[in-house]
């Protein structure tokens, strides 16, 4: 019952990624990805998600290469917050939402009462309820992060892949995303995110993997990786830590 | 807070509005029937004159123009959301474009009838050919160059429509404009078009669900389990067929595979198990409406059906444009 990556090597045109990766991302983890812009973040989510090959090594679910299960069991299983999707959809949030529930079938014409009731609770759940039968391309870029955070809920996998989920949230909707994402990886499902504040990873997140622009990359608990030494070295610049709550947060400064 | 309008008075409308347009197409034309002369054709009985005209002109050509008019919304629906482009409609694959390039140099050559509807078949079939060969030969399905090369073809065949024109006698050219513009007058055979609406319409409903995915984008879409290439390649199919047999039906009646089906999403409606069904009621309303019009405002004069499409179409859009938030 594990998604792991297995001597993974990603690329790009002219570029080495990351090169070697063994996680193995267990059942009730909350893991962060780190890296600077370009640093390979949203290919590796890909490739975890089966969505694209790496060039060597391989994305194992339970065992077995993730390419090789067949797609609509691997949607039952497995979701994914991609960094954009179509922004000209025509419907309802509701309807917009509705759609996360295509991996679990219905009927041609049948009408699915428990999934709007999922639905529903899911646009709740991210406090748009208010919104739930209004246009989704009236909403606002927040609004609709929002939204197609409920539409991967309403998915209901075990593993939640997320790629930038905090993007366009102001802070009071950063903080209740992030409880409820470790929230459900404490119910035991498994939820990788990548992010660009090592504040909330160090919050919430039991497991950080840093990757590096030489395709180097690091792993481990969180409270291990994710210190200053690393952070600078990750980040390319001096960082200057200020503490509240018991978490540093980091200030970047000029060398 | 604007909420999505009410979906079910228009579902009954048109539901409605489809064996409406039907009756009407029967009721009038270029020869005045007596409601109760016309009442009687329709139950097969009164004089031979009442009920020739009734069922054996108007009826084919109504039920033709509603298949002419389902076939192309369907298409354009479906063509909408796999090219994901919503200036998107039947014709910009070039497919119609082929089947006009057959259909006048046929007439080019003094052909008539028959022979001109298998010109126009074999010229449609070859820009689908050509379209599958140039788009999808050597790395496999893209749907980008689909659309580079449809447009290509049809650009092509815009060429050699205007040479054809040009080359063409008089007495020749306007029978190819009638054709170019969309024309249900020749259209005497309607069982091949509502089976290819049939089989299009069950092909494409099969894929109504990957649809809805798929307009998500298609990585979101195969990350929601929808086998996205096989459903491209089948709407593809699906709204291929339906545009040539619309074409061999009428020629190129515009507008309502681009309008029809922006209709309905802007009413609310982007499930595709609704508004495929509901793009063909719609489409075949309007095709059928409009050709009534188009026999009935000045007989004995006819106008071409496409060019009414657009005079309908136009401003109910334009109008709905412009209540968009």
């Amino acid at each position: 019952m594990t998604l792991a990556a297995q001597g993974v090597m990603l690329t790009v045109p002219g570029r080495t990624l990351v090169e070697g990766l063994d996680v193995s991302l267990a059942p009730g983890q909350c893991w962060a990805l780190l890296g600077r812009n370009g640093a390979g973040k949203s290919s590796l989510l890909l490739a975890l998600a089966g969505l694209s090959r790496p060039a060597t090594g391989s994305v194992l679910l339970d065992d077995k290469p993730i390419v090789d299960h067949p797609r609509g069991a691997v949607a039952r299983r497995l979701g994914i917050l991609l960094q954009h999707d179509a922004e000209d959809f025509w419907g309802s949030v509701l309807d917009f939402v509705l759609l996360g529930r295509l991996p679990h079938g219905t009927g041609l014409f049948g009408a699915d009462p428990e999934g709007v009731a999922q639905a529903r609770s899911a646009i709740d759940a991210v406090d748009l309820i208010d919104h739930a039968d209004q246009p989704y391309r009236t909403l606002s870029g927040g609004e609709r992060q929002r939204a197609r955070i409920a539409q991967l809920l309403v998915q209901a996998p075990e593993y939640l892949l997320l790629d930038e989920p905090l993007s366009h949230l102001d802070l009071q909707h950063q903080l209740e995303l992030m409880q409820l994402l470790a929230g459900l990886s404490r119910a035991g499902h498994t939820v990788v995110m990548a992010l660009h504040e090592p504040l909330w990873a160090a919050r919430f997140c039991d497991a950080a993997l840093l990757m590096y622009d030489s395709g180097a990359y690091r792993h481990g608990a969180a409270h291990d990786v994710l210190n200053q030494e690393n952070l600078e070295a990750l980040y390319r610049c001096r960082l200057e830590a200020v503490f509240g709550s018991g978490y540093p947060l980091y200030f970047p400064v000029p060398s | 807070m604007r909420s999505i309008p009410a979906r079910r008075p228009i579902v009954a409308a048109l539901a409605v509005a489809g064996p409406l347009s039907i009756g009407v197409a029967l009721a009038f034309g270029s020869v005045h029937l007596p409601f109760e002369e016309w009442l009687h054709a329709l139950a097969g009985q009164g004089s031979d004159t009442a009920r020739e005209i009734v069922w054996g002109l108007r009826a084919p050509r109504a039920f033709a123009g509603f298949a002419v008019g389902a076939l192309l919304a369907l298409a354009g629906a479906l063509l909408q959301v796999l090219l994901r482009n919503p200036l998107a409609d039947p014709y910009i694959l070039g497919v119609s474009g082929g089947a006009a390039v057959g259909a006048l140099a046929a007439m080019l050559a003094g052909l008539a009838g028959s022979l001109v509807h298998a010109s126009a078949f074999a010229g449609a079939c070859a820009a689908a050919l050509a379209l599958f060969v140039f788009s999808m030969r050597f790395t496999g399905w893209n749907i980008h160059r689909v659309l580079l090369a449809g447009v290509g073809i049809a650009a092509g065949a815009g060429a050699a429509v205007s040479l054809i024109l040009t080359l063409a006698p008089a007495g020749q050219v306007h029978g190819m404009l009638f054709w170019l513009m969309g024309d249900l007058s020749g259209a005497e055979h309607p069982l091949t078009g509502w089976i290819a609406l049939a089989a299009a319409l069950a092909l494409a409903l099969g894929l109504a669900r990957q649809l809805d995915g798929l307009s998500l984008g298609p990585l979101k879409a195969q990350s929601l389990g929808v086998a996205v290439g096989r459903t491209q390649a089948l709407a593809f199919l699906a709204a291929t067929g339906a545009t040539v047999s619309a074409v061999m039906l009428a020629g190129s009646v515009g507008f309502v595979g681009l309008v029809v089906p922006h209709l309905l999403r802007l009413a609310g409606f982007t499930g595709h198990r609704v508004l495929l069904p509901l793009a063909a009621l719609a489409g075949g309303t309007l095709v059928v409406f409009a050709d009534t019009l188009a026999r009935a405002v000045a007989a004995p004069l006819e106008f071409p059906v496409g060019a009414l499409t657009a005079l309908i179409g136009v401003p109910v859009l334009l109008v709905l444009l412009a209540r968009l938030r």
